[in-house]
């Protein structure tokens, strides 16, 4: 009888959370989905799908989004994956200073760092006026490299390694090894920094719009457009295309967001 | 022979990592060094002088900014904390089916790219003819960081001996007493890094702020993005706040470094 009460107690405790998560997580995109498919007068239409496949300009927009998102993501693993290998090992005696160390630019602010990167840029001889794609590129990678390093670091330090040696026992050469062995071990920590990654690249226009002077245009970018226009029914039909590609990603990748991916390390 | 060339490998491992550190920091050190001149362009060092620094601490537009960011990052982070350690609390303790959705809610934020969470807060807010003000900028941060601070007690939650709370109801202690002088203490690590990791997550905001904020409100986000968007470089007062932010963050790091270094010794 005691035991039922205290659990009833326990668990209202969420209450407030979940009313706040229903009227400002739920709602909201139950709006996106309305807005998506109605006109200004409230009608039901599809007239917001067909204004933005009209033209190809949207999806032109939206494939090179995803392209930049991929491009970056990968750009980040290869750059990111051995950086995050070495700090793991103890034997190079790294530690979690070191790590810190990649993650504190984040707490510099985000509009700040990349404007720092642009005029580090501009300095040595590669403006976004004239450069554009690369200048964005790499604005990309500076931001989201410790995005990257973080999980990868988290799951590697979690490896085992007597699974590495038995590897070496058993005949395995170094390049068996890494494919057989610490790759698939490491996989949880790849996708959830691919992740990481993806998602934020193609949909953020700040570094766009920062490092490559306005001349790059991302999904990201239209929906600020739409909103700066006050058209939200077409701006909310691109969130929600935005949305059918989170949630595929998702599915595919089939992994919960990590505790370890942004905050692993306090 | 061997052990040669295994040395070769480490030194250019750690020469990587200490390359890619170099890179990485390359911006911050560049707007540093050029903060204790007062040229308009980097490049041409005009004579060492703290001139940047008055001119900072007497710009009422940038220290009105920053007091601003730290408003909305410190009553933000407040907010999550409480309601999300609560939820945490409340999650753990509900039934599977209500567990699986509420968690299946929390995750939501974290996976939707920023600007769609803005977006629908933004149609939230002007669907219901809210006016745009602290509350809704409140709001706006409050959904970007909650759900990592319910991912940071989560953990805890799972470590914590069941067994301990019962033992408190048995020893006459009340649900309240119990939870408050038995869970809170067990959870309390998880419910900082969820703090920290809340204040870190708005410092760095700038989507979110752009679409809740009332436009009148500046944070250092919008401020930067505004004077970066209109100006070709940021303006030089802006290389010292970045030493600033640089050396708060520096100087967090040793400190977290130092009593985490404690907590091992112990």
């Amino acid at each position: 009888m005691r035991k039922n009460k205290s659990i009833f107690s326990r668990k209202f405790l969420a209450v407030p959370y979940a009313v706040f998560m229903i009227l400002f997580v739920v709602i909201p995109l139950m709006l996106i989905i309305a807005y998506a498919f109605t006109d200004e007068s409230g009608r039901i239409t599809l007239d917001n799908f067909r204004a933005f496949f009209s033209g190809g300009h949207n999806i032109n927009t939206l494939m090179f989004s995803i392209f930049i998102g991929f491009l970056n993501t990968a750009i980040c693993l290869v750059l990111g994956y051995p950086a995050a290998f070495i700090l793991a090992k103890k034997e190079f005696g790294f530690g979690t200073a070191t790590v810190l160390l990649f993650v504190m630019p984040m707490w510099i602010n985000f509009v700040l760092r990349t404007a720092a990167t642009r005029d580090l840029l501009f300095a040595i001889g590669i403006s976004g006026g004239e450069y554009p794609y690369l200048a964005t590129m790499i604005g990309m990678v500076y931001n989201y490299l410790p995005f990257v390093i973080l999980p990868l670091y988290t799951t590697m330090t979690k490896m085992d390694k007597s699974l590495i040696e038995a590897s070496y026992d058993l005949g395995a050469n170094k390049v068996q090894t890494f494919f057989k062995t610490i790759l698939p071990m490491t996989m949880p920590g790849v996708i959830s920094a691919a992740t990481m990654v993806f998602m934020p690249t193609m949909s953020s226009y700040v570094i766009s719009d920062v490092m490559g002077e306005r001349k790059i245009s991302l999904i990201g970018n239209s929906i600020q457009l739409y909103f700066d226009q006050g058209l939200w029914h077409i701006g909310s039909l691109v969130a929600l295309i935005m949305l059918a590609i989170i949630a595929i990603g998702s599915f595919c990748a089939d992994s919960e967001p990590q505790e370890n991916a942004r905050g692993g390390l306090w | 022979m061997s052990k040669k060339k295994f040395s070769l490998t480490a030194f250019l491992c750690r020469f990587y990592v200490y390359i890619l550190l170099l890179i990485m920091y390359a911006p911050i050190i560049l707007l540093i060094v050029y903060s204790f001149t007062d040229t308009k362009i980097i490049g041409n060092w005009n004579g060492f002088t703290f001139r940047l620094y008055e001119s900072l601490f007497h710009d009422s537009e940038i220290m009105q900014a920053f007091k601003n960011t730290f408003a909305v990052a410190i009553s933000s982070a407040i907010v999550s904390t409480l309601l999300g350690t609560l939820g945490a609390i409340g999650i753990f303790y509900s039934k599977r089916k209500a567990k699986a959705v509420m968690e299946g809610i929390s995750n939501i934020p974290v996976m939707n790219a920023e600007i769609v969470t803005a977006l629908s807060l933004t149609i939230l807010f002007v669907s219901i003819g809210a006016a745009f003000n602290f509350t809704t900028l409140l709001i706006g941060h409050v959904v970007l960081t909650i759900p990592f601070v319910v991912l940071s007690v989560r953990p805890k939650l799972m470590q914590m001996d069941p067994n301990i709370y019962e033992a408190a109801l048995d020893l006459g202690a009340t649900p309240k007493k119990a939870l408050w002088s038995v869970i809170v203490p067990e959870i309390l690590p998880g419910v900082f890094s969820g703090f920290i990791l809340s204040i870190t997550l708005s410092l760095d905001d700038y989507i979110i702020t752009a679409f809740t904020r009332n436009t009148a409100y500046q944070t250092l986000s919008t401020y930067v993005y505004g004077v970066t968007s209109k100006r070709g470089t940021l303006p030089p007062s802006l290389r010292a706040l970045t030493t600033v932010i640089t050396l708060i963050a520096l100087a967090i790091l040793i400190i977290v470094n130092i009593k985490s270094g404690e907590k091992e010794n112990k």
